[in-house]
């Protein structure tokens, strides 16, 4: 069996994905940890991806947003915030 | 602070009447509060033009978490400056809410110093809903709440606050802890609850008996209903202390059981258990006369929801018998069984009800590892184009063609 990525390999390139697509395609956590096994194939699991989306979550370099559904995308300001 | 308020009359309408009455405590709350002020302003405006000045969504929370705060700021701030942000915070209530006096009291402590003071006890999540604060004051009021034991609940794409009847706190009928296994579930699926990572929402709820107080057969995505596999408990006594007391039994009781499984000759109630569908309807008109049976568990519903992307559904049967008990391992197994194929095959924004819809019962069954059982379908098959595949075996085809050449 192929050896498993650590949590932050695979955040990195969580994060890539969401930095590559932001402003263009908001992605779904689902979309995210899909992505990863399709690209690492054994190398990840279901409970790393989760893990890696926490890491991104709780370092601050992503965060949740929901626009009739939850994505997870960079900081930005909010648009419809009121200054 | 609040000076005058808004003039609003046709919020005012709505005072009138003797129930009570959103705007009356808008008002009381306006008296301090300029959030509470404003919010009548815009509410009238919205009234008067039949326009909603509500955005909803975007990127709000407390860190670390992804549901539990639904973002919402009003169009038109410079108009209505103190609702310009109205954030909603979803807290996770007690299991079937039960409170002290002083729980309630520090909540409303909490929400007066940090947000509108307004709340809604409950929403239809069942949470207590912290109605109206500033994006500053999300992470304040979310560490107090913390330090007081209370955690907010779900929102988004992710398990929505399990919610549960009052059970064996205080119904005879309850045919397991509602209580501690809403508890329960919710400690263990804490990831779940706080992260969004499914397609679409996720909803239990758990009813001691299938009264379902909760209406957890319609508003669920997956329901634990109460429900016993052996005999109906008869005290042939009390039956008869219900018809002395001018109980109808014939009209009221037998010809009224959808199982047509009760007989009353006069003296004695006969029941056929095996024919029951555990409507509850005759324990309900002969309270203490009939009992739920001893052997007690839960049958596990599935797919429930309400319109959105598509039609309103019920759910139906997943497992008609699981007894319920500490530690739950079989429970949880079948709840993480679904949530894998769900997340890997799953639309975005589409229900559980929606994805078996979409894929087949019977797809959907073997890949969660379920046998098919009777008690799953509503009535025999009405499609003739249904082959099973006992009966339908590879080169079967090419045999008929041999035959009708």
């Amino acid at each position: 069996m192929a050896d498993k990525l650590t949590v932050d390999e695979v955040a990195d390139q969580m994060y890539k994905m969401v930095a590559d697509s932001q402003g263009q395609k908001k992605l779904k956590p689902g979309d995210l940890t899909k992505a990863m096994k399709e690209i690492n194939g054994d190398k990840v699991d279901r409970k790393l991806c989760k893990d890696a989306i926490r890491s991104l979550i709780e370092s601050g370099r992503c965060v949740y947003t929901y626009f009739g559904g939850s994505y997870i995308e960079l900081p930005h300001k909010e648009g419809a915030s009121n200054d | 602070m609040a000076d005058q308020l808004p003039n609003t009359p046709m919020l005012d309408e709505l005072e009138k009447g003797k129930w009570p009455s959103f705007v009356k405590e808008i008002k009381t709350a306006a008296a301090s509060n300029d959030m509470s002020k404003d919010l009548l302003g815009i509410l009238e405006k919205s009234y008067s033009e039949k326009i909603g000045h509500w955005k909803h969504g975007g990127i709000v929370g407390v860190l670390g978490y992804g549901g539990g705060v639904i973002g919402r700021y009003c169009d038109v701030p410079k108009e209505f400056p103190g609702v310009s942000h109205f954030h909603t915070m979803r807290v996770n209530m007690p299991a079937a809410w039960f409170y002290t006096s002083d729980a309630l009291r520090t909540i409303a402590d909490i929400w007066e110093k940090h947000g509108s003071g307004l709340t809604n006890m409950h929403g239809s999540t069942g949470d207590i809903i912290l109605l109206g604060t500033t994006t500053d004051e999300l992470e304040p009021t979310f560490q107090e709440l913390a330090q007081e034991g209370f955690d907010i609940g779900g929102s988004g794409s992710d398990l929505r606050t399990p919610s549960c009847c009052n059970g064996m706190a205080r119904c005879e009928w309850a045919c397991y802890d509602t209580m501690k296994a809403c508890y329960d579930l919710t400690m263990h699926f804490q990831d779940e609850l706080h992260r969004p990572a499914f397609p679409y929402k996720y909803k239990f709820k758990f009813a001691g008996c299938p009264n379902d107080c909760v209406a957890s057969i319609a508003r669920a995505d997956m329901s634990f209903i109460g429900v016993w596999r052996d005999e109906i408990q008869i005290d042939q006594e009390k039956v008869k202390e219900h018809i002395d007391k001018g109980v109808d039994i014939v009209n009221d009781v037998i010809l009224r059981c959808p199982g047509q499984c009760m007989k009353w000759d006069g003296k004695k109630l006969e029941i056929e258990d095996e024919y029951c569908r555990h409507c509850m309807h005759c324990i309900n008109v002969l309270n203490k006369g009939l009992k739920p049976g001893k052997d007690r568990g839960c049958m596990i519903l599935i797919g429930s929801k309400a319109p959105i992307v598509e039609g309103a559904q019920l759910s139906s049967v997943l497992v008609p018998f699981m007894k319920m008990e500490e530690p739950y391992d079989e429970l949880k197994d079948l709840v993480e069984r679904i949530w894998d194929i769900w997340c890997e095959e799953g639309k975005a924004r589409e229900r559980v009800g929606e994805f078996i819809q979409r894929v087949g019962l019977g797809n959907f069954l073997e890949a969660i590892e379920v046998e098919p059982l009777p008690e799953m379908i509503a009535h025999p098959r009405e499609n003739p184009y249904v082959f099973y595949e006992e009966y339908y075996e590879e080169g079967d085809d090419d045999d008929e063609e041999e035959e009708e050449e």
